[in-house]
């Protein structure tokens, strides 16, 4: 009887997908937006910001788990994501200190006050750009494409002028650094999908609900150049496929997922176009992540055997 | 240390009303975007602790059980009246910046909660002094919020300029978020210092003292919420 019996606890079963090959991937992912964004504002130096703006954050998380004597996690690939996300978050003339201050705010404030990765409660870029907004509103929306400063085509959507939705396709317009091509970001996008690291559930049913929204309440009916111009326009589609997804502040039932996706779309439609300013994909984005412990009580799955008729 | 002093040290330090027992959080949170409006709402809410205690220590005999929180409300709502009109008459500015705050003072939990635990209970003079230390623990909580947010918000305080005039105001602080950041952050800071001065065996809240239970008691914070016999306090869980 020299065999042993090993025991062990749950789980037993595990997979060689660990959290930094994910976040490696969805660095990969954000890659052609990020190279088309520093590409199409060359003339604003983007690369700057971008690359002090993802340094920012992953020294600012290895500070502080340094100063807090906590393990350094700063290899897992999460806090570069929340800086390069951030970064194309941002528009392209924005001081780079700014950048700076608003990694520091993700990464401190909205990821390791709350306990660090998988615990933040809402996208910590997101919530960085909110923030960034809210202190400086003038730089955070005043957009420059070659030199020349104007609304967005999102802007120029909702004062009612006409848009060139083949530009908003391919990129070539004003906006924050990541957000202006479409295709660039579908690429990456299609990436993440193929590889299994996002599922369709959630980018579906948030652009779903989101045209029906706008077929409903916009005004302009089925008229498919309106559709297109909202669906290209602004942060939707960064929103949609690099941040709605994030796994920590997403539901995990496929029914939760959905609703969560619902919620996103309509709050997006609502502020789009009955708010104030002309984008609310952020807004939108972060609020239905606080609603997501809700959501997540509502879809909880029912162990078999338990429930049915009462 | 008198009856007298201890009251005021416990109001200033002890059971600070904003960073300890967390109470009042609504005006706390609301009119501290400067440090003016701060020190003006906490003086008067200082001013209307004093008077109510005062007199709610002096009628504690008379004011039936079954009756006394509208009894106190009565109380209270006079002299709130009072300081809104003194207010209003002497310095315009300040009545006009805390607005719907100060008619608020009335259901401040401070104020009916030292009614309640403190005045209706004990004689007239520590219960005035109980007051006074309330009242200036919660206008330091309040001022040092005020400056903080302002100083981050305006670069300004007290109104005056005194960041350079490159510096760019954050101002997110002096919004309704701003409250909440600097608020846990001071919070998160006294509880530091007190741990450290608890650890050097200072200041060491005996079990004893926490009769309430820790629900009710404002220094669970620095016992680390354990309902022990220990009375040395060295299981501060860290």
């Amino acid at each position: 009887m020299n065999e042993k019996y090993r025991v062990s606890s749950s789980p037993h079963i595990r997979d060689k997908i660990k959290s930094s090959n994910i976040m490696l991937m969805v660095v990969i992912g954000l890659l052609p937006a990020t190279v088309f964004g520093i590409w199409n504002f060359r003339h604003e130096n983007a690369w700057i910001l971008v690359v002090v703006t993802t340094a920012a954050a992953v020294l600012s998380e290895y500070i502080y788990e340094k100063l807090m004597h906590k393990p350094i996690t700063i290899n897992d690939f999460s806090a570069v994501v929340t800086g390069l996300l951030l970064a194309l978050n941002l528009p392209p003339t924005l001081p780079w200190w700014m950048g700076v201050l608003g990694s520091v705010f993700a990464i401190v404030v909205v990821k390791q006050l709350f306990g660090g990765l998988g615990q933040n409660f809402m996208n910590p870029a997101l919530a960085a750009r909110c923030f960034l907004l809210i202190c400086f509103t003038g730089q955070m929306t005043s957009f420059v494409y070659d030199g020349v400063t104007g609304p967005t085509p999102l802007a120029d959507l909702k004062a009612g002028e006409a848009v060139n939705t083949m530009d908003m396709l391919i990129g070539n317009i004003r906006g924050t650094i990541g957000e202006t091509s479409v295709i660039a970001i579908m690429i990456g996008a299609m990436f993440l999908i193929l590889m299994g690291v996002i599922d369709l559930t959630i980018p579906a049913s948030y652009l779903i609900s989101f045209v029906v929204f706008i077929v409903i309440f916009g005004g302009h009916g089925l008229d498919p150049q309106y559709i297109t111009a909202h669906l290209c326009g602004g942060g939707l589609m960064l929103g949609a496929w690099f941040m709605a997804t994030d796994y920590v502040t997403s539901p995990i039932t496929t029914k939760g997922r959905i609703l969560y996706g619902v919620c996103m779309g309509l709050l997006t439609g609502l502020f789009r176009l009955f708010g104030g300013s002309a984008e609310g994909v952020s807004y939108a984005i972060i609020i239905s992540n606080l609603l997501v412990p809700l959501i997540e009580k509502i879809t909880l799955p029912k162990p078999f055997g338990k429930g049915g008729e009462r | 240390m008198n009856k007298c002093t201890e009251r005021i040290y416990n109001g200033l330090v002890k059971e600070n009303p904003t960073f300890v027992l967390m109470l009042g959080m609504c005006p706390t949170l609301a009119v501290t975007t400067s440090a003016i409006n701060g020190i003006g709402m906490g003086l008067s809410t200082t001013a209307v602790l004093i008077m109510s205690n005062m007199l709610i220590s002096m009628l504690r005999k008379i004011i039936p059980d079954s009756v006394r929180m509208p009894a106190f409300i009565v109380v209270v709502a006079s002299f709130v009246t009072i300081v809104d009109f003194l207010l209003e008459g002497f310095v315009p500015s300040l009545y006009d910046s805390l607005g719907l705050y100060i008619p608020l003072i009335v259901v401040n939990c401070i104020i009916l909660g030292r009614a309640e635990s403190y005045a209706s209970k004990n004689p007239v003079l520590p219960s005035i002094f109980d007051g006074v230390g309330m009242g200036l623990g919660f206008t330091v909580g309040l001022t040092s919020i005020g400056i903080v947010r302002e100083l981050i918000g305006a670069g300004q305080i007290f109104g005056i300029q005194v960041m350079p005039d490159s510096y760019v105001p954050l101002t997110i602080f002096v919004l309704a978020p701003g409250a909440f950041f600097v608020l846990a952050a001071l919070v998160a800071l006294q509880n530091k210092i007190k741990r450290a001065a608890a650890k050097k065996g200072k200041e060491v809240p005996a079990a004893a003292d926490c009769g309430a239970g820790c629900a009710a008691c404002g220094n669970r914070g620095a016992c680390g919420g354990h309902m022990t016999v220990s009375q040395s306090g060295n299981n501060n869980r860290g």
